[in-house]
């Protein structure tokens, strides 16, 4: 739930990339850092192995500016994908405002991206909380590998509930921002959607 | 009263708390950091130290050493301390939901700084409970309201491109 400092006069909002291992979460994370200027920005944290494998998280804070007198900011955070480290990755959505579920599009990799789905809605259950009440998106990422499947089998085996997609190549940025702007629009939207008119 | 207000005057208290907790226990710096990892407030000399970074990985160290616990058969473990060659990192959990650190130096002991936190822990339980009984009611109506959304949207398109 998004945290509201009425002190500080602060709201922070958590957004996780979610997916199987290698596709490509922290790259993301890391081209947007990369692109974005430096006061925007904070320091992008990554706890991970020698080999550069999320052990942990990255993270990454980034300023939306003043809005309507708060500080607002989008705490941007990637999972680790492997299959061993599920302990880790449940912490993580731990209070989750929205998520970015990072599929690889290779041919081969598709079943792994279905588990990693299925990880990711029983983590979410344990928290008691169901994806259909949070704001998520998807990222059909590597769309420059030649061994890829298409779109449309991408939406059949990932995309039940019919949510916003986006096709990216994230080591060249290609639909990075792209994804970030769609997933903070439906935070927000889906903050003020109880709110009177 | 209205419940920003209560909220707002909440904060005062815990801040208060946290300033005599700093002062008592002779530490640098004194945080108050949620489970998710973000920052409540802070008290002292920080100007050094990322606390954006510094939160979050604060709530991860928790959340990863609360896990090693279960794993033995402790529920959790109530406090973590990390020694280093000049500062170092007492960090303990309050009201079960927020985790409070203290940075301190050789100008103090672990023992001063556990004795004084746990002080401070029981009045901010207290008040914690309190605040966040209230929170449960949602003030969240009162920030998002419809002019936020269009405000936040138009930033998201300057900042990202339409």
């Amino acid at each position: 739930m998004a945290l509201i400092n009425y002190a500080a006069r602060e709201i922070n909002v958590k957004i996780v990339y979610y997916g199987p291992g290698l596709s490509g979460k922290t790259t993301n994370i890391k081209y947007i850092y990369e692109k974005l200027s430096p006061d925007l920005k904070g320091q992008l944290v990554s706890v991970a192995t020698e080999q550069e494998r999320t052990l942990f998280f990255d993270f990454l804070p980034i300023d939306l500016g003043n809005v309507r007198g708060f500080k607002t900011r989008f705490h941007l955070y990637t999972v680790p994908g492997q299959v061993f480290y599920n302990a880790s990755r449940k912490l993580i959505l731990k209070g989750v405002d929205g998520i970015v579920f990072v599929a690889d599009s290779q041919i081969e990799r598709m079943d792994e991206n279905i588990e990693s789905f299925e990880n990711m809605i029983e983590n979410l259950e344990s928290y008691g909380m169901k994806l259909e009440d949070i704001p998520y998106v998807l990222q059909y990422n590597k769309r420059d590998l030649p061994n890829i499947a298409s779109v449309e089998e991408l939406q059949k085996n990932l995309n039940k509930d019919g949510v916003p997609y986006f096709e990216a190549i994230a080591t060249k940025g290609v639909g990075v921002f792209e994804t970030l702007k769609e997933i903070a629009k439906m935070v927000i939207r889906h903050l003020s959607s109880k709110a009177p008119a | 009263m209205n419940e920003t207000k209560y909220i707002e005057e909440s904060f005062k208290k815990v801040e208060n708390i946290l300033k005599k907790l700093k002062e008592t226990s002779n530490a640098n710096a004194v945080l108050l950091i949620d489970k998710a990892g973000q920052l409540i407030t802070s008290i002292g000399d920080i100007s050094s130290l990322d606390l954006t970074s510094f939160a979050t990985l604060s709530a991860a160290d928790f959340g990863a050493t609360s896990q090693l616990a279960e794993l033995i058969g402790e529920k959790s473990f109530s406090s973590l301390y990390h020694q280093g060659e000049k500062n170092s990192l007492y960090i303990s959990l309050v009201a079960n939901r927020v985790i409070l650190a203290v940075l301190f130096d050789s100008k103090t002991t672990l023992g001063l700084v556990k004795v004084r936190t746990k002080h401070a822990s029981a009045e901010l339980e207290k008040i914690l409970d309190d605040l966040f009984e209230k929170l449960k009611v949602s003030p969240k109506k009162e920030v998002f309201d419809r002019s936020f959304l269009k405000e936040a949207e138009e930033e998201l398109d300057k900042l990202f491109g339409p």
